[in-house]
């Protein structure tokens, strides 16, 4: 399931954008976006309101086509017609209305659309062994019973559901987008311990947050969205909670340098990664 | 708050809808979780089976003729096709959608099929060319809804409007077969449905027969669970589950082979209980353990989750009005073995009401997503019983509609209260 993520091409990053854009008529929403996604780490997109994080996940995602740029998995260029070539080659997302259905269980939510069948029929004993170990693997260990209606959990157990679903197919990256907006403290350090579990484990992890204390609890790379243009990026131990909240708000950094910090957009913070 | 609750919380927490027999430890686990899911208003099979227990208690008291032999075997030709058209129902209502023609299919079939036997053709080909027709149909039914993408409601009221048009049509190009407006049924087989039974013997070997394999497919379902080491339900439910369906097997048996003659003596149970039970088991299986019934749930359950998790919502629901209208072609033969005709006066709009009146009232949703085929046999047999016992009253249509309609209408309020109380988490 999750395995054999973990030989860290230690130089090349699991995804790299390079002067992605993104126009919605008039609206220019994203312009020459690079970012660089290292296997194994959490990276942390933040930004104002409309500063364009959404609509940079869907491109990554497969929901928008990039109007120019290139998307590079594994050093190769990749385009994406649907969000279904995205998720075959190793690219979940879980949104944040978590999309499961409320009547059926964890391991019915967990394997819907990929179904193990015997003799023509459900097989229900290794789909319940695949889900139980999938959530083992993540640590999850809220969860009495994976055979509980989806609608009877919690708001942090939900979003642990649908992220061991994403993982379940093999995801090399998994994007979320603001997964604890709506939970309590305990939920989101529940959904914050798996976030950390799935970047131990080898996979990428792209979370958006508006939380800068959740941001800098988890996360090992931050890059800042401003208007549409990525305005920073790199480790996090290059930024505190003042300096982030200053990029967010103006695009620059508190010394007001703001174009030095955009070439580190690139590879360059990779090196201390 | 989750990783500091005690086990006692997560039962209770997960009271609303989860499956009792898999969450309970012990039989008293298995009861308080009952009488939890009870009092927040979930309606699973226990329930309904209480009230139809309840409601054949009134009606014994009241009426001395209601627990007769004859009678308890005219109730189960007559609820039959209230049965199966529930069935029917089922699989559109498990998606949130309804078929409101489905009254009107069955009855057009059962044309179709009554005229082919008219006119010399074997009762088999009659049948089947009745069930591909209201099969097509409702596959018509089911693109209309989905590709255009049109309320369920709408689409299947027109739909219920044409095919009445379309009954009185075809009666009357029957010509010289049909005259007064009234097809008659002379085929041995399909009359013999409703109107013939098993032989005494033979209703205890194959009612004995249906019990084992029932306890089977239960005991060996739970036991392969347990010998995984995946959750299952204790030993002591799953050997409750198999005694009741025993013992419901062997009092049908028991019941169908007193002697409910007059003059001569009849025995043995009505061949209809086995075309119904059959079709059960087979609706149960596709709805449980295949990919499609999955699939049913899901949408019923959230499109939105099902569409993204690559499932073609539009072939599934396609689908799903196909089977409705082919077991309401199903239902079509079924009843006109019951009235021994088929006549342009069939109320195709009240049958329908009926149908999902008893598929509700045996705990289906009529939002979608939860619901089984067994709840049309228990809602059916309520709303049979219902019928039955306030005719044996002399009560009369205008009594036993209002009665039905108050019972559906406190299993929807049941059914409303539930998915309130889902939602609230
Ligand atoms: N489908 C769309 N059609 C037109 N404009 C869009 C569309 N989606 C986003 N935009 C525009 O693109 C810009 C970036 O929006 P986006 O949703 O990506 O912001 P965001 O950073 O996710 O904001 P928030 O924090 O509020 O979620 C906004 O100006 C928005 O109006
Ligand atoms: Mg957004």
């Amino acid at each position: 399931m999750v395995a054999d993520n973990a030989p860290a091409q230690a130089q090349q990053p699991l995804l790299r954008l390079r002067g992605v854009s993104k126009t919605f008529g008039p609206v220019q929403a994203l312009t020459g976006i690079d970012l660089d996604i290292p296997a194994g780490q959490v990276t942390a997109l933040v930004g104002d309101n409309g500063a364009g994080k959404s609509t940079l996940i869907k491109t990554i995602a497969g929901i928008w086509e990039p109007a120019a740029g290139q998307i590079i998995w594994q050093g190769k260029p990749v385009h994406f017609r649907s969000p279904k070539d995205a998720t075959d080659i190793g690219i979940a997302t879980v949104y944040q209305d978590l999309a499961l259905a409320d009547n059926l269980d964890i391991v019915q939510n967990m394997l819907l659309g990929h179904e193990v069948l015997r003799h023509g029929l459900l097989d229900e004993i290794t789909m319940e062994q695949t889900a139980k170990q999938t959530l083992a693997e993540m640590r999850v260990t809220t969860v009495r019973n994976i055979r509980q209606p989806v609608g009877s959990l919690s708001g942090g157990q939900r979003q642990a559901i649908a992220v061991a679903k994403a993982v379940m197919l093999n995801a090399k990256l998994v994007i979320m987008d603001e997964p604890t907006a709506a939970l309590g403290v305990s939920q989101t350090a529940l959904v914050l311990e798996i976030i950390t579990n799935l970047a131990s484990q080898g996979i990428a992890v792209l979370v958006i947050s508006h939380n800068l204390i959740d941001v800098f609890k988890v996360a090992d790379r931050l890059a800042v969205l401003y208007l549409g243009r990525m305005a920073t990026a790199g480790p996090v131990a290059n930024y505190d909670t003042a300096s982030a909240v200053h990029w967010m708000t103006t695009g620059t950094g508190p010394s007001g340098n703001g174009s030095a910090a955009r070439n580190d957009a690139g590879l360059g913070g990779l090196s201390d990664g | 708050m989750a990783n500091l609750r005690e086990p006692d919380e997560i039962i209770a927490a997960s009271n609303a809808d989860a499956s009792a027999e898999l969450l309970a430890n012990s039989v008293g686990d298995y009861a308080r979780i009952w009488s939890r899911r009870i009092r927040s208003g979930e309606s699973g099979a226990l329930p309904v089976i209480i009230g139809l227990i309840a409601i054949v208690i009134f009606f014994w008291v009241k009426s001395p003729s209601f627990m007769t032999p004859g009678n308890l075997v005219n109730l189960m030709t007559q609820s039959a096709f209230i049965i199966t058209l529930g069935m029917a129902e089922i699989f559109v209502l498990l998606l949130g959608d309804i078929d409101l023609a489905a009254g009107f299919t069955a009855a057009c079939g059962a044309v179709i099929a009554l005229w082919m036997l008219a006119l010399g053709d074997p009762w088999w080909a009659s049948v089947i060319v009745a069930l591909i027709a209201c099969a097509a149909y409702g596959a018509l039914q089911g693109t209309i809804t989905a590709r255009l993408g049109l309320p369920s409601f709408v689409v299947t009221l027109a739909g219920q409007l044409g095919l009445s048009g379309l009954l009185l049509y075809l009666v009357a190009r029957t010509g010289s077969i049909g005259t007064g407006g009234v097809i008659p049924l002379h085929d041995k087989v399909i009359n013999g449905i409703e109107g013939s039974q098993l032989s005494g013997p033979v209703t205890w070997i194959v009612m004995i027969v249906i019990a084992v394999l029932a306890a089977a497919v239960i005991f060996f379902g739970d036991f392969r669970r347990r010998s995984s080491g995946l959750v299952a339900p204790p030993v002591s439910i799953t050997a409750l589950k198999m005694l009741a369906i025993i013992a419901a097997c062997l009092i049908v048996a028991y019941v169908a082979n007193l002697n409910r003659g007059r003059l001569i003596v009849i025995k043995g149970m009505p061949w209809a209980v086995l075309v119904v039970l059959a079709i059960l088991a087979i609706w149960t299986m596709l709805l449980g353990r295949t990919r499609f019934g999955r699939y049913v749930y899901a949408i019923g359950g959230n499109a939105e989750a099902a569409r993204r998790a690559g499932i073609n919502v539009n072939r599934i629901r396609t689908i799903a009005f196909t089977l409705c209208g082919l077991t309401a072609g199903m239902t079509g033969i079924i009843y006109a073995s019951y009235l021994g005709s088929i006549s342009t006066g069939v109320n195709g709009g009240q049958n329908v009401l009926n149908a999902v009146a008893a598929a509700v009232i045996g705990g289906t949703s009529l939002f979608g997503g939860r619901g089984k085929m067994l709840h049309a046999v228990l809602g059916g047999l309520v709303v049979g019983v219902i019928y039955n016992g306030l005719e044996l009253l002399g009560l009369s249509a205008s009594a036993q509609l209002m009665w039905t309609a108050l019972v559906l209408l406190a299993a929807v309020i049941v059914d409303r209260l539930t998915r309130r109380g889902q939602v609230a988490r």
